[in-house]
Formats: structure tokens, sequence, C-alpha cells
């Protein structure tokens, strides 16, 4: 299995395994500033290259009425 | 990516200072960074009462905890507001509040708005001009309002908000696209008592991004409602931000500069002949409610006590 999970609030993506999480981003149109990054619930940096078959949650940062 | 300090693994990079910090030092960093702009804007001292306004959102809580780790003399005050959303939003922030203060042994002040007044905010924002589709307003009004008078009767020196730099920036940038003189002139780290019913507000957290907030409260193990506010859902305040985030990420720190830009402007006298040239909300006379005894900027019932006596 080459792709990992990319979860976010309800919504599962999956991409290919082996690029970074910024590139992830990037590829999904989900803005880096606007997220927190968490793989087995710690949190990571955009730079940490994505493993096959791992989950990565995102935390959305953004609030406010 | 490495901690600046240790070495260790990183759990956030803040490319606006190009600093990257691991779980040891990013909390560590952040208390100290609030200590420092507590004293730097002459917020409050650790002799001051300080009242923390919770709302069981990551910034507020996130606030009371670093002013616990301080050793402020800090307690909180939490307002249900009856919002449901089908999820039970009051409910739940409510109880992550009360969960809060109770493993720290801090005191948390719990008011009742709908007990108050007699009905929800979103019951009220249905049946009033100001809350017709937007229920924001009236819910803004209520909380004002009720925080004020807490403060007031409980005899604290200030009253503490977690707005962090992302609120700050879509505020101003707001009102930079309308150039709403008066409410640009208010916009402040500080907020002066400038009526016997209003104590000193103060945002501590005014020059941290959202995002390290959350990345601070996730650190620290800190429970807050992650869910959104229903009625917040499309709201100006969110679609600012996101134009901002897009504006940060080709350009890391343009959000922080153009905040402390605008304060250094300020500082230099930018709108300083805002009140005799009467812009408003800044330098206008504040009358005094004759019912709550709160500030009016008209004479007789302030807006929160029109609104109550017309829905009663």
């Amino acid at each position: 299995m080459d792709t990992v999970k990319i979860v976010l609030r309800d919504k599962d993506y999956e991409v290919k395994a082996g690029m970074t999480l910024r590139d992830a981003l990037v590829r999904l149109g989900i803005n880096r500033e606007s997220v927190l990054a968490t793989r087995n619930g710690e949190l990571i940096t955009d730079d940490e290259i994505l493993r096959p078959g791992e989950t990565i949650r995102l935390v959305a940062v953004i609030s406010g009425g | 990516m490495k901690c600046r300090k240790c070495s260790q693994k990183a759990v956030i990079n803040m490319r606006q200072h190009k600093l990257a910090l691991c779980t040891e030092h990013f909390p560590e960093w952040i208390v100290e960074q609030t200590q420092r702009f507590i004293q730097k804007y002459r917020m409050f001292t650790h002799q001051e009462r300080v009242l923390v306004a919770v709302s069981g959102g990551k910034d507020s809580l996130s606030l009371w905890d670093i002013l616990w780790q301080l050793g402020y003399n800090a307690d909180g005050v939490y307002i249900a507001l009856g919002i449901d959303g089908g999820f039970g939003y009051s409910r739940k922030s409510q109880v992550l509040c009360k969960e809060f203060a109770t493993q720290r042994g801090l005191k948390l002040i719990v008011v009742d708005a709908p007990k108050d007044i007699g009905l929800t905010i979103p019951e009220l924002a249905a049946i009033t001009q100001r809350g017709k589709d937007k229920p924001c307003a009236v819910c803004g009004l209520v909380k004002r309002h009720i925080l004020d008078r807490v403060a007031k009767e409980g005899q604290y020196d200030v009253l503490a908000t977690g707005h962090n730099l992302d609120d700050e920036a879509a505020v101003l940038f707001g009102n930079t696209l309308s150039w709403n003189i008066g409410y640009l002139h208010r916009q402040s780290p500080v907020l002066a008592a400038r009526h016997a019913g209003l104590v000193r507000k103060v945002k501590p957290l005014c020059r941290f991004y959202e995002r390290e907030m959350a990345a601070y409260a996730l650190v620290r193990g800190i429970e807050y409602i992650y869910e959104e506010c229903p009625h917040a859902e499309g709201s100006t305040t969110i679609y600012y931000k996101t134009l901002l985030n897009q504006l940060e990420t080709d350009r890391p720190g343009a959000k922080l500069s153009f905040y402390l830009a605008f304060l250094q402007a300020k500082e230099k006298g930018l709108f300083a002949h805002t009140e005799e040239e009467g812009f408003g909300a800044g330098g206008e006379t504040l009358y005094t409610c004759p019912s709550c005894g709160g500030p009016t900027t008209v004479e007789g019932l302030c807006a929160y006590c029109r609104m109550v006596e017309k829905v009663k």
C-alpha cells in the first residue's frame, strides 16, 4: 500500500506516499497556514515525508464569527 | 526539521520568525512571549485581579492556562448562550470550561444568558431587528454587556480575552477596507476603561498566530471545543482570515507586519486627531444607562437594555 490517508474534519483524502506533507497539502488545495498536522496524535512539521499506509490527521485552526 | 533550542524534532515551524521548536520548548516560548507582551503593553501586574473570558475554544482556554502558569490571579467567566446547532455547542463548551477549571483548581464564574434574558441567543436573534439574519451581532452585544457587568461586579481590574493575531488582522483588514476610522482608532492590545461601568480590556495573545494557539492547546493537552459555532459558518471574519492566510503562504510574516506596522503607525500619531474631528468610537461622550449603569453612546437606555426591554 503506497498511499497515505489525510483526514480533515469529516473529509478523507488520499495521496501518494514519499512526498512531503507540504507538497501533499498543495496538491489537495489545503492552505498550510490554516491547518496543523498530526501523526499518531503528535504534531509534525510540513517537511515530513509521508509514509506508506499511514494516516495524517489535520486540525483546522481558523475560527471566528 | 529540528528545534532551534535543542535539536530534537520540531513540532511547529513559525516561518514569520524563522523559528522551529519542539514539544518542550514551544509551550515554554509561548508562555515567555506572553509575559513579554503583558509587560510591553502594560496590560496588568501580578497584584491585579484578572478576569479571563472563556468560551471553551482553544484561544481563551490557552490564555487562561498561560496566565495560570505565570502565576497571575486570574479567574474565568463563561457565558452560556443556549446555542445548540444540533450538537449541543453551548453545553459542550461549558463542560470543557468547567473541567479545565477543576483540573487546575481555578475559579470559573458561569453566567446563564437565557436565564437572564428569557431567551436563547438564536431565539433572541430571530425576533430582534439587530439579530435579523445575523445572530453574531446579538451575541456580541450580549457577551460584551455580561462581561463588563461581571468584571465590574466582581471588582476585577482587567478583563482578558483570547483574541489572537489572526483575529486582530482580520478586524484590521475589514476596517481598512471600509476605512472605518473610529474602529481603527480603538483597535489596540489594551483598551482603557472609559466609563465607570467598564474595566480595562486586554488581549495578551494578540501577537500569536491562530495556528500557534491551536498548537499550544494540542501540545499542552488542553481539551477545547473543536467544532465551530454553528452561526459562524460563512462569516466575514473567516473569509478575511482565509484571504490573509493565502497572503501569508506566499509571504511569511505578512499578517504579523500588517498588524505591527498598524500599531506602530498609531503610536506615531496616525488617527491622533480622530477624537476632535468627531469620527466617534474613540472619544465620543459616554452616558450612563439608567437601567444597568453601563456605558451608552446615546442618552437613555443602552443598546442591550433597549433590546431586552423590547422582547420582555
